[in-house]
């Protein structure tokens, strides 16, 4: 009698005990399209439009894979969203969904800005257009200080004079002496490593 | 031109420049102006903060002021080629890592590393702050604009894309 139920229904037998956890893995194009479009929604940051994406409306990983993929991506070099488009691909469709999803995130924006480039070669000198982007550019200024006030706040109470140090060093070095990137930090980040170990080292202890 | 190709001195600038950049695009922002503006000569100083602005006003990744230098030094290849450039290495590196690390935070070196890099990236970004802010504010109105975004924008959370509209109003209407 029980032909009726039997075929289909036998792999999904752990899906009830893991709810809105992850779904099958998307197609190329849907992961492309679905980075496209939450490049194209991500006016200064595109961090925050990904995990509502990846996480919230698609399910393709749970929070907890987010923050781990994301600390990677945190740790490593380079524009952190663009490192984070390869790797959650290629976690979700081998090296092909990387590069699927490292193209939506990439192609349209870079044809957007190629278009505004071009745009600003032509009209650039046009005097409306200099003074806009002179008050743009007052406020972008102004947007990239709250941003390092912000970064800066768990810092400064935690009042760790030899972090803070660091960070003063690093700032006088590049931005007042305008010496090379490279240079400064082949000299701050093994200090800064050893300067957190032992100072980890002495909380633990 | 120099004889040297600009297309090639550009991959090499950026791709070398993305395995350097600590916290990110604006951490680089600093060294992308040394190289476009004091090395290279790529540009002036005035279109480098254009460029800036172009980039945070624009949707994607803010890192994609690198196709606003490419452009300006080969045009459309230069675009492409600084894009590439600055985005394919790391995130390659970032694909092999997490090829080998399988669980990144059961080690506690990653998470050592990257409490280490934070103020570096934090000095990065302030010095991105100064260098940009020494060209745009040149006035008094443009300081006080600039203040201003500066406060509302670290004790409230307004929409970045508003403040810098109201930025390029003000610039417009010929008050900044």
């Amino acid at each position: 009698m029980s032909t009726d139920s039997a075929p289909a229904m036998h792999e999904p037998d752990q899906a009830p005990a893991i709810p809105a956890a992850r779904v099958p893995s998307p197609g190329l194009l849907a992961l492309s399209l679905a980075f496209a479009r939450m490049s194209l929604a991500g006016f200064g940051g595109v961090l925050v439009f990904a995990r509502r994406a990846i996480v919230e409306q698609h399910c393709w990983m749970t929070a907890d894979e987010f923050n781990e993929t994301f600390a990677l991506c945190h740790f490593l070099p380079g524009p952190n969203i663009v490192n984070l488009s390869m790797v959650f691909g290629s976690r979700l469709r081998g090296i092909a969904g990387g590069v699927a999803a490292f193209t939506g995130l990439l192609l349209p924006p870079t044809l957007i800005m190629t278009v505004l480039a071009i745009i600003y070669a032509r009209f650039g000198d046009v005097e409306m257009l200099r003074r806009s982007l002179a008050g743009i550019s007052c406020a972008a200024v102004g947007l990239l200080i709250a941003v390092v006030f912000r970064m800066m706040t768990p810092l400064l109470k935690r009042m760790e004079i030899v972090v803070l140090i660091l960070m003063l060093g690093v700032f006088l070095a590049i931005g007042v002496l305008r010496l090379p990137l490279q240079a400064v930090l082949l000299v701050a980040i093994p200090l800064s490593i050893g300067i957190t170990y032992v100072m980890r080292r002495k909380v633990a202890a | 031109m120099s004889t040297e190709n600009p297309i090639w001195s550009l991959i090499s600038t950026f791709g070398l420049m993305s395995l350097f950049a600590v916290g990110g695009a604006a951490a680089a922002v600093p060294e992308m102006h040394r190289i476009a503006v004091d090395v290279h000569h790529w540009m002036t100083d005035k279109q480098f903060t254009d460029a800036y602005a172009i980039a945070q006003l624009s949707p994607g990744p803010n890192v994609l002021i690198v196709t606003l230098i490419g452009y300006a030094v080969a045009g459309v290849p230069g675009a492409l080629a600084a894009t590439l450039a600055m985005c394919l290495p790391t995130a390659l590196l970032a694909y092999c890592v997490s090829r080998l690390l399988n669980r990144p935070s059961q080690s506690r070196w990653p998470g050592l590393i990257q409490a280490a890099l934070v103020p570096l990236s934090i000095g990065l970004m302030a010095a991105s702050a100064l260098i940009l802010a020494q060209s745009t504010d040149r006035s008094i109105a443009a300081l006080l604009l600039t203040a201003m975004v500066a406060l509302i924008a670290s004790i409230s959370r307004v929409n970045p894309l508003w403040l810098l509209l109201a930025g390029g109003l003000l610039g417009f209407a010929g008050i900044v």
